[in-house]
């Protein structure tokens, strides 16, 4: 099995690696992971929570000793990027949970990266000091001020190493500008701008220029009472840096250029699949609504989730989708019960594998599945302790939808709602994948022989 | 979004109950949810996406999720799901945590014990606000 050839034959086999957090009964709130996202090269690979704080963990240097074990990640740096505010205006609370991070492309030794939670964006600097000045003039080795009148002779300071210490500093913070909640960050590929979105509208922003920012998309209707429809999720093209797509409630996505106009409101493409009138049911709107869009890596398909269903688009073509995969088609018969708990709220998000070829979403029961794109075959897995044996490999789950329940399969009404896998993450080039299951983060790898 | 019905009829054919699942043949599972929606709770608007349920999403920025009175009847609970409760001001904010906070404990007279104004408090004598300024246990 070479790794990085992300194909999704009955040779896959996906093996637990390593599994951060704590065991615990009755979870801190804080403590729900609420993002994950690897960096670029997939060195780095981010979380972010309800408690508002980020952690990074860093994949360590594969050594030579351990060849069958490819390189773990540990913690590399961890933060507290927002902190819970009240608005005094309108009498809200904020919440300090972060929404969405999203990396920059390396381009120096520091790292960077977006954190947002659902007013503020920040831009974060993470670097790395293995050196530091010794031989001060006018202070000594303790940092305490020398007096001036025993200097007798003067040196140069001179850098030595000291051990590795790993800094997060805030490098910009763009704040005030979305009146409602931010749903989605992207940067563009430009990597001099990037775009904020909310539920009515989407602002573009310059890295450099945190008191000013273009309203590219607005949909807020002049008389509210006309509102039909909320955004859910933006994403700009990974190589046009003048496209971007946005996603609506009504399970509708727009593709905008910024060249056409300065303001978006009038979409270049309208990708809609016709819905079956004599389907339609009071959930139907509610299941439709799209929790995630997701470009591929070719930038030639867009990846759309709604509740029930995986769905991906080409570009070309607007009137339906090329693929409509079932995450767990399942719940359709227990949509009264997940309305009343809210649970049909729920926004599951998407990932592609760094080849396209696969995607992955999560579920509940810490369910989560993937579709092989070119053979069409899907696994459904799961992320839990009792698999959590080094290298152990994780074994297919199955839902069983009525009717007699065989030995290793689990029946509808004994899915646990409670556990949920909204966000995952795949590496861009290897088969390694986060997933975050409330509040720890599995990290799973392909066989290596 | 068009489901093919074919797919659907398959799940609800059990062993046991054919002679039912033959009537409910041509009923989606949806809509037998819609009915059961319906019958447990009757004042249930047609169209859940209208713009009163937008706007008072977009007050919460989430679908449908807050803390609501128990007191209130179930049919009540539902409509009132998305909104986010509005405070007059910190203060007022600041009470009904409290207020939350002590439903919990039974109601017991005044702690005659408790002493106030004994010293002048300081920033470290303050319990931390949110258990999130500790460090993630991701990171542990």
């Amino acid at each position: 099995m070479i790794p990085g050839i992300g194909t999704l034959t009955q040779d896959t086999l996906w093996c637990f690696s390593q599994v951060k957090g704590t065991i615990e009964i009755g979870t801190t709130e804080a403590d729900i992971i609420s993002t994950v996202e690897f960096n670029h090269t997939g060195e780095l690979l981010a979380t972010g929570d309800k408690g508002g704080r980020v952690v990074i963990f860093q994949r360590e240097q594969e050594s030579k000793n351990q060849v069958h074990r490819r390189g773990e990640y540990n913690v590399y740096s961890t933060f507290q990027s927002h902190e819970p505010e009240f608005d005094y205006l309108k009498s809200l609370e904020i919440e300090e949970k972060i929404n969405k991070i999203r990396w920059l492309p390396q381009q120096n030794a520091a790292y960077f990266l977006l954190s947002t939670n659902d007013k503020t964006v920040k831009l974060w600097k993470v670097s790395e000091r293995d050196k530091r000045p010794e031989g001060y003039n006018l202070k000594d080795e303790e940092g305490r001020l020398r007096d001036p009148a025993t200097i007798t002779t003067l040196r140069v300071p001179v850098l030595r190493p000291m051990d590795l210490m790993v800094e997060a500093t805030p490098r910009r913070v763009f704040a005030n500008a979305h009146t409602y909640h931010i749903n989605s960050i992207s940067v563009n590929s430009d990597y001099e701008t990037y775009m904020s979105a909310d539920d009515l509208r989407i602002n573009l922003w310059n890295f450099e220029i945190t008191n000013q920012s273009f309203n590219i998309v607005d949909i807020k209707p002049a008389n509210m009472e006309e509102l039909t429809e909320v955004i859910t999720a933006a994403e700009f093209h990974p190589h046009h840096c003048n496209t971007f797509v946005y996603s609506s409630s009504k399970g509708t996505i727009r593709l905008c250029d910024m060249r056409a106009s300065a303001l978006c409101d009038r979409h270049t493409k309208f990708f809609e699949e016709p819905e079956d009138p004599s389907n339609r049911s009071f959930f139907s709107e509610i299941i439709s609504s799209i929790s995630d869009v997701k470009f591929s890596h070719s930038g030639r398909y867009i990846m759309t989730r709604d509740y029930l269903t995986v769905k991906v688009w080409d570009l070309n073509m607007e009137n339906r989708p090329i693929e409509t995969y079932q995450v767990h088609d399942y719940l359709r018969s227990k949509l009264c019960s997940l309305y009343e708990n809210d649970c049909i709220f729920d926004k599951f998000e998407c990932v592609w594998n760094g080849s396209d070829s696969v995607i992955m979403t999560g579920s509940y029961n810490n369910f989560f599945r993937m579709f092989d794109r070119n053979t069409k075959r899907d696994v459904t897995l799961e992320a839990s302790r009792e698999n959590s044996k080094p290298r152990a490999i994780l074994k297919p789950r199955k839902v069983c939808v009525g009717g007699k329940r065989r030995k290793d399969e689990i029946s509808v009404d004994s899915l646990d709602f409670s556990k949920k896998i909204l966000h995952t993450a795949w590496h861009p080039s290897e088969n390694i994948i986060a997933v975050a299951a409330t509040n720890n983060l599995y990290i799973f790898q392909d066989k290596v022989n | 979004m068009s489901q093919k019905q074919e797919e659907e009829n398959p799940a609800e054919e059990t062993g046991e109950e054919k002679q039912d699942t033959q009537e409910k043949e041509g009923i989606l599972p949806e809509r037998a949810e819609e009915a059961k929606l319906k019958a447990k709770y009757p004042s249930l608007g047609q169209k859940p996406g209208g713009s009163d349920f937008l706007m008072k999403r977009l007050q919460k920025g989430v679908w449908g999720i807050v803390s609501y009175p128990l007191s209130l009847e179930p049919k009540e609970v539902l409509r009132m799901k998305s909104v986010e409760q509005k405070y007059f001001d910190s203060g007022d904010y600041n009470m009904a945590k409290a207020k939350m906070k002590n439903k919990q404990l039974p109601s017991a007279g005044p702690d005659k014990n408790l002493v106030t104004g004994d010293h002048i408090p300081t920033p470290q004598d303050l319990p931390q606000r949110k258990s999130s300024l500790v460090t993630s246990k991701l990171a542990g």
